[in-house]
């Protein structure tokens, strides 16, 4: 399994390589930025948004919890969202990239 | 304030405050011990049952360290979750939100949205590029003897902190549900934590946290269906009856104080599910979320996972996983918490332990059949006994992980130079568990009574200040080298470590020697006050730290009336003593008036309640005024807190990144840069990543 004689810098540069890269830095910093600002409008909602937190939308429950909630939600969706696309495109795409290694065609 | 915040993230720790006033027994009835003993006795041979199952199995280092990286990737999401959810996350949460209402829950959110960072940036390629350690990363292309010796200080150090919080925590809990001795407690945790380690290796660690985790969950579960079901499962019906308890409303008036004189009752029950009950600095909030945020991923427990399963796609189903398990945990903590409170009451709660953390178990004694019942011990058995094979659990990962980087990093990478024999190897992984874990029980025993709450905020963040930003940058910038990973590393925990010693985390003896006295000596009336306007801290840097010409910010303050002079407790007690006498004269008396007879026994049960509880707020003062006796300053040498968060993380993991940055910009390393090609495409597509082990 172990091959000490790829090219590295060969795969480093090939055009597969090089959109696989560019599309997952995309996605993931997209997606990691999103989670971060939409975790801190919790606790930030929660010290200086204090009347709208307390307004009560559906019974007894107010938009601080349903809030709370949704942060349960939008990171299941985050983690379902990057599984699928990672599934169903980054590992096709590697796939790929290691097929051209094994039979020879990056060197 | 600070003795409510000293409850903030640790829970395990906050036991350690209450735990010496339930000496002697436990909230299990000694006529119900055997069946707690014959619950801990079922789990723990299921636990030794594994562990000799995995020892047939476990001989080479992979087998040791990563299971043979045999581990599916659901099998791992339930291991993953079992590390997590230990006794700080599982008793903790439930017990502030039983406690606090809303903002207990908000608090849990941050530990599931940690696990985005875990599953977008380091999962996948730490199971492409590792072989065991954090070490191993870090090595990969930089200096490997430098890199590795930091990377394993860094491991021994968050591990040791985490640890030590737990071994406290759990001889505490153990304690205060069934009454066993601290330190037989710890021996008994490190014993069997050991025997998973040393015999079973990492198959056996992570197949007890799959059970516990089973376990946990389905306990969970049942519960909540008895806390929900007689409302339909109908959200705002539960909810309503939360705000309509009177319970919950004795509660917020109790948190609230003199705010609570104006408000009805309704609004009262509707305070418990808005936020600011428990959680009151935002700055401090988002310093606790940055270390768990970017903390959990650097943590080496959590780390060592990922190299159990076989392939990079496994390690992200087993996030995945991680995710909806810890994630669905929390939401049923929302119901456990504010069904303890309601059922329960937090009053009853707070006094078996201060921090909450018996929120849990008294539920499940409750919905059981109540304290008497044969069902509800049963329920209180099986849940304490979860709780502690959690403890077990949580500490032998850590201990894992502390022992590889002993024994791979440090002896078998450094001192060996990377040449020590497949079997030498193993016997190295073996010896440290060992050692690791005798340290373990040395430091839990030495920290009994310990203020050690601030540990676990600690290990989070060393582990984002160092650890994270060394991972991170070695993975995804070229130019970063060894000269930046070691300055960042170092700058960063030490950074992290000096600011939690001069923060409100430690105890300061003027202000515990104050308040014992007032407990002691009573407080002098004070006069009505006027409403007072929030004050602005003078700059943002004085929201930081108590500086020289600084004007701290306090929030708004609304008017309050007159308060009369409170007794010191030995004059309380001897009125107290006097109601009970005339109480107990007057009942013969009272035998024809049914409705006085009552009334004087209710009285008689409340003044005996309040003896009691002023005989311990006394016992307590009078410890702490003999523990600090003639003590004026920290043991920094400080009266009170220089750095006013709770978490450094806010100013440790920038300059932790900062410093890895800098460092690596104004050296050049010409094999970081040549390796950079190799690692970025074998993180990207698991090219010539370490193999699963055949059987």
């Amino acid at each position: 399994m172990s091959n000490p004689n790829i090219n590295w810098a060969a795969i480093d540069t090939n055009p597969k390589f090089q959109a696989l890269h560019r599309k997952k830095t995309v996605f993931l910093w997209g997606l990691m930025i999103f989670s971060v600002i939409y975790y801190f409008m919790l606790p930030i909602g929660a010290a200086y948004y204090q009347d709208l937190f307390k307004t009560k939308v559906w019974g007894v429950i107010n938009v601080g919890i349903l809030f709370a909630l949704s942060e349960f939600v939008v990171a299941w969706t985050i983690a379902f969202v990057y599984s699928r696309k990672a599934n169903a495109e980054f590992d096709a795409m590697a796939q790929e990239i290691i097929n051209d290694v094994n039979n020879g065609s990056i060197r | 304030m600070s003795s409510k915040l000293n409850k903030f993230i640790l829970s395990a720790a906050a036991l350690s405050s209450s735990g010496a006033a339930f000496a002697g027994n436990g909230a299990v009835a000694d006529e119900f011990k055997w069946m707690t003993f014959t619950v801990f006795g079922v789990i723990i041979a299921i636990t030794m049952a594994i562990t000799f199952w995995a020892a047939r199995t476990t001989h080479s280092t992979s087998e040791f360290y990563a299971a043979g990286r045999s581990v599916s990737g659901i099998q791992n999401g339930w291991a993953i979750a079992g590390d997590y959810l230990s006794a700080a996350s599982f008793l903790g949460i439930a017990g502030l939100i039983s406690l606090y209402g809303y903002d207990g829950f908000m608090y849990s959110v941050g530990w599931l949205v940690a696990y985005i960072t875990v599953l977008l940036v380091i999962a996948e390629p730490c199971r492409n590029i590792g072989k065991y350690t954090m070490g191993d990363i870090l090595a990969f292309r930089n200096d490997p003897k430098k890199t590795k010796t930091v990377a394993a200080l860094s491991t021994i150090t968050v591990s040791t902190f985490y640890l030590t919080a737990q071994m406290v925590g759990g001889g505490v809990l153990i304690k205060t549900l069934i009454g066993i001795d601290y330190e037989i407690s710890v021996i008994g945790v490190g014993i069997l934590m050991l025997a998973y380690v040393v015999f079973g290796g990492m198959k056996a660690t992570t197949w007890v946290q799959i059970t516990k985790a089973v376990l946990l969950v389905t306990a969970s579960i049942i519960l909540v269906i008895l806390v929900w079901s007689p409302y339909g499962f109908s959200l705002p019906d539960y909810l309503q009856a939360v705000v309509s308890d009177p319970d919950v409303q004795k509660q917020v008036t109790k948190l609230l104080g003199d705010k609570a004189t104006t408000m009805t009752p309704e609004e009262l029950g509707q305070r418990f599910l808005e936020p600011g009950l428990f959680l009151k600095n935002p700055i401090d909030q988002i310093s606790l979320g940055m270390a768990l945020v970017l903390g959990t991923a650097g943590m080496p427990h959590i780390l060592m996972r990922f190299f159990t399963v076989p392939t990079a796609q496994a390690a992200r189903t087993s996030v995945i996983w991680a995710m909806g398990i810890i994630g669905g945990f929390y939401v049923l903590t929302l119901f456990l918490g504010t069904g303890a409170a309601m059922l329960v009451g937090s009053e009853k709660i707070a006094s078996v332990d201060a921090g909450g953390n018996m929120a849990g178990p008294l539920l499940a004694q409750f919905l059981g059949g109540g304290e008497n019942s044969m069902l509800g011990n049963f329920f209180l058995a099986f849940v304490a006994a979860v709780a502690f094979a959690t403890i077990v659990a949580v500490v032998a990962g850590l201990v894992l992980a502390a022992a590889s980087a002993m024994a791979h990093d440090i002896y078998v990478g450094v001192i060996r130079g990377d040449k020590a024999t497949p079997k030498e190897q193993v016997v190295a992984a073996r010896v440290a568990s060992v050692i690791v874990g005798i340290i373990a029980i040395t430091v839990g025993i030495l920290a009994k009574g310990q203020n050690v709450a601030h540990l676990v905020a600690l290990a989070f963040a060393v582990a984002a200040s160092s650890n994270l930003p060394a991972v991170f940058l070695t993975l995804y910038w070229k130019k970063c080298n060894t000269t930046g990973i070691i300055l960042g590393m170092v700058v960063g925990s030490l950074t992290a470590i000096g600011l939690v010693m001069v923060s409100p985390n430690m105890s300061y003896p003027k202000a515990i020697i104050a308040s014992a006295n007032k407990v002691l000596n009573g407080e002098p009336a004070q006069p009505a006050k006027e409403a007072q306007p929030a004050i602005q801290a003078s700059s943002f840097a004085c929201e930081l730290f108590a500086l020289e010409g600084c004007v701290a910010s306090k929030p708004a303050q609304a008017a309050s009336a007159e308060k009369p002079a409170k007794l010191g407790a030995a004059e309380k007690l001897t009125k107290l003593n006097e109601k009970v006498t005339t109480l107990e004269a007057s009942i013969p008396t009272l035998s024809a008036d049914v409705a006085a007879l009552e009334k004087a026994q209710a009285d008689l049960a409340k003044a005996k309640k309040d003896i009691a509880a002023t005989e311990k707020a006394r016992a307590k003062a009078e410890d702490d005024l003999k523990k600090f006796e003639g003590e004026t300053t920290s043991i920094m040498g400080l009266e009170k807190p220089f750095f006013l968060l709770k978490n450094p993380g806010l100013i440790s993991i920038p300059l932790g990144f900062l410093l890895v940055i800098l460092g690596s910009m104004f050296t050049r390393d010409k094999r970081a840069e040549e390796m950079w090609d190799e690692l970025y495409v074998r993180q990207n597509t698991g090219i010539n990543a370490e193999a699963a082990s055949a059987h």
